[in-house]
């Protein structure tokens, strides 16, 4: 195939632009290089105190001990219990979306209990679910599901509610009943609703499962993070704090690639 | 034989800060192959109209037949074709023709052929298998058209259904509905507010008032052209007078 030539001007241009993006990526790698730099130095030179602070070098230190002893069965933990909290606030709160739409009435009885639910900090209601359901990893779980739950529930209503209501009005016209109307148009309609909402959720699913390890777990990384905070063990908080970023940011990716194969197969 | 028999409709609304009557005593007939044009003043109820005959929406008072049928709900005997093209952006432009098919779970070897056919006479048939936002806004119209005749209706209704379109789009994209139509010899009724549509495509027109909406006139419209096409027509010398008649009638009103 032959290259199509270019003007001076486009080469420029081009040329132009991707600088700019290479500059753009060099800047956030020496941000971080950076950052994990003066820490290390300042630590080193005693200006600051790495017993409370830490020191990156000392992180990654316990890391591989870590590593090489429990990190993957605590990041199993953690892992798996999002997991279970993700995909039950996305099945139900999808299901109780649905619910809401079909009929408008309950829609209306139940919108100030949702408004209330919604506002509510739902890590208040720790000491309830742990007395309800035991303290164990189902309590975790359980804080996982309530977080994401009524958010799930308000994006996909809102969602479902903003269809167009001119497609809505063409299959009426071919005689579609409300299943039909909702299969073949409410519901495709709002697959990227659904993935924003996903996206959203997986998120929350690890802030209400650290929660739930903070108050009542024996193993997972927001069990890390609370022990090495009572035994002073600042190495271990952080060690496990960067572990806790990259495990958010791999699932949240996930989630989005997800996003883009469905899109892709769906034809948007 | 009627294919299309409105007796005595009326509409009566309920809304918060009273009762609007939207039609008033409305009754016309539909010969087999024929187009009707409906026309009036925006917000006499023509679109109500549509809706009543199409089943969406039940009359306070009176009667639709279609083939001396009494239409309850909506019928596999008409289709209805809105403003907007309302193409699934999500499905390809054959899975589109499809829908209503799928819909009526008519998804039969012999419909889907059908709809193949007519994407193939109507020379969109290499383009079956690309998304909406791929098309130009004639050619969607098109699509929407062929969704609609693929169930294969006996009565067409046509809700300002260019109106959307620009103003060069639409002379053409009417050109080619009405030439589809007149080659599926489907009988249909158009409502507009666009008068100069209304006469270039109807071989009557319906003159409605304002607010109720009752039949002021119905006009025949015969241009002595065995070839009729919308644009021949607007060059027709009696397009002119067929417009200030109606015109006339419309401003009457005021």
């Amino acid at each position: 195939m032959n290259k199509p030539i270019l003007s001076q001007e486009r080469t420029k241009y081009l040329k132009k632009k991707k600088r700019r993006q290479q500059m753009i990526r060099f800047c956030q790698i020496a941000v971080l290089v950076i950052f994990i730099a003066q820490w290390e130095i300042t630590a080193r030179l005693g200006w600051i105190d790495s017993f409370i602070l830490s020191q990156p070098s000392r992180i990654w230190q316990t890391f591989l001990n870590m590593a090489q002893n429990d990190l993957f069965m605590h990041m199993g933990v953690t892992v798996y219990e999002t997991l279970v909290g993700f995909l039950l606030g996305a099945v139900f709160g999808t299901l109780l979306a649905i619910a809401l739409w079909w009929s408008s009435f309950a829609s209306k009885v139940s919108e100030p209990y949702l408004v209330v639910l919604n506002s509510l900090p739902k890590i208040a209601l720790g000491p309830v679910i742990i007395v309800i359901v035991g303290a164990g990893t189902r309590a975790i779980i359980f804080m996982a599901l309530a977080i994401s739950l009524i958010v799930t529930v308000l994006e996909m209503l809102n969602g479902f509610r903003h269809t167009d209501n001119e497609y809505i009005r063409m299959a009426a016209t071919f005689g579609a009943n409300k299943g039909q109307i909702f299969t073949k148009v409410v519901f495709p309609y709002n697959i990227s609703t659904l993935f924003n909402s996903l996206k959203i959720n997986i998120g929350l699913s690890l802030v209400g499962v650290i929660a739930g390890e903070f108050l009542v777990s024996k193993a997972g990384l927001g069990y890390l993070i609370v022990y090495g905070g009572q035994v002073f063990k600042l190495d271990l908080v952080m060690a496990s704090v960067i572990i806790l970023s990259v495990v958010a940011a791999v699932m949240y990716e996930a989630v989005a690639l997800l996003e883009k194969l469905v899109l892709n197969w769906y034809g948007h | 034989m009627d294919v299309l028999r409105v007796q005595n409709i009326e509409a009566t609304y309920q809304a918060e800060n009273g009762e609007i009557t939207a039609l008033d005593n409305i009754s016309f007939v539909v010969e087999k192959g024929e187009f009707v044009s409906i026309v009036g003043p925006s917000g006499c109820g023509k679109s109500t109209l549509l809706s009543i005959i199409a089943g969406l929406l039940k009359p306070t008072a009176g009667e639709v037949f279609v083939n001396g049928e009494k239409i309850v709900g909506t019928s596999p005997h008409i289709g209805y074709m809105l403003q907007r093209d309302n193409l699934l952006d999500w499905r390809t432009i054959y899975r589109n023709v499809l829908f209503g098919l799928e819909v009526r779970k008519m998804l039969s070897p012999e419909n889907r052929e059908r709809a193949v056919q007519l994407l193939k006479t109507y020379g969109l048939y290499e383009f079956r298998d690309k998304y909406p936002a791929q098309l130009s806004g004639g050619m969607r119209q098109r699509v929407a058209l062929i969704r609609t005749l693929a169930i294969n209706p006996d009565i067409l209704l046509l809700d300002e259904a260019f109106s959307a379109l620009d103003y060069q789009t639409r002379l053409t994209v009417t050109d080619d509905v009405y030439r589809i139509l007149k080659k599926e010899k489907v009988t249909t009724v158009m409502v507009t507010h666009d008068i100069p549509e209304s006469i270039s495509m109807g071989d009557k027109i319906m003159v409605l008032s304002a607010r109720p909406g009752r039949v002021r006139e119905i006009l025949e419209v015969d241009f002595e052209d065995e070839n009729r096409t919308p644009l021949s027509c607007r060059n027709n010398p009696k397009f002119r007078v067929y417009f200030d008649h109606i015109w006339k009638e419309l401003s009457a009103d005021e």
